[in-house]
């Protein structure tokens, strides 16, 4: 009896997630970060005249320093919050992860602190990235020499 | 019209990331982890290449494009130097955005004190 009674205090006071608007919001921020990305080319192809390969490299890097300073000025936690992967999944989520992992441990110091603790979160994606893209070029090579 | 599709694209992979978040107990690491491995595999057979000329930054902006280089380089080093340029390329076009992530957050770290 008591347990359901807080079973029912419980249910009614966790937060209700409505996937159907979570996946919304996802696409709607995801999608104006991609356009963002595509503008951000254009502008460094056209008006600074950068090949498109160097184009694409300062548009990750202009991403990369922005979410990493807003990170530092407290309100991206907030905008990642409330867009969820709208914000994680784009190379703006790398950059959080990486920016607030080394705020975090900075009170620990220089090298315990920040340099055994700044990939904690994202050296995820650069391991599995870098193992996975060592299995599938070794399964390329294999195809290529049949 | 590339504004539309990379719209298009990106939003599509970031909903299919948060309809996976929401629906199962994964954290986002995992997702980000599992993405890097489908854009890594996407690129064994230059799928991917064709989705940027579709989609342009809208492609490459997620995640998935990520691994999508980390093949990519491994692919190209095989094919000029062999063996040894798989393994030397791998790092080849990714080195920028993680050098900039880890410069950039290391100096702003030194200089900004966490917001709780």
């Amino acid at each position: 009896m008591e347990k359901n009674k807080y079973k029912n205090i419980v249910d009614q006071n966790t937060p209700k997630e409505n996937t159907f608007y979570d996946c919304l919001i996802a696409f709607i921020t995801g999608g104006l970060m991609g356009v963002i990305a595509e503008i951000l080319i254009e502008f460094y192809q056209n008006l600074l005249d950068i090949p498109f390969k160097s184009a694409t490299v300062c548009m990750l890097v202009t991403l990369i320093t922005l979410s990493c300073l807003f990170t530092c000025f407290g309100f991206f936690d907030k905008w990642v919050n409330f867009c969820k992967c709208g914000l994680i999944i784009p190379i703006t989520g790398f950059a959080h992860a990486t920016q607030s992992a080394a705020l975090e441990y900075r009170k620990e110091g220089l090298v315990t602190g920040i340099g055994a603790n700044m990939l904690k979160l994202s050296g995820a994606v650069i391991i599995f990235g870098v193992v996975s893209s060592w299995l599938f070029s070794i399964i390329r090579m294999v195809v290529g020499l049949i | 019209m590339i504004y539309f599709n990379s719209f298009i694209f990106a939003g599509f992979v970031c909903a299919i990331a948060q309809f996976i978040l929401s629906k199962t107990k994964l954290t986002p690491g995992h997702i980000t982890a599992i993405f890097v491995c489908i854009g890594a595999f996407l690129d064994v057979f230059n799928i991917y290449d064709k989705i940027i000329l579709w989609a342009g930054g809208g492609a490459l902006v997620p995640i998935t494009s990520f691994g999508h280089m980390l093949t990519h380089g491994a692919i190209q080093g095989y094919q000029t130097e062999g063996f040894m340029g798989l393994l030397g390329g791998t790092f080849d076009l990714t080195s920028a955005g993680i050098t900039t992530a880890i410069v950039v957050s290391f100096f702003l770290a030194l200089i900004f004190k966490p917001k709780d």
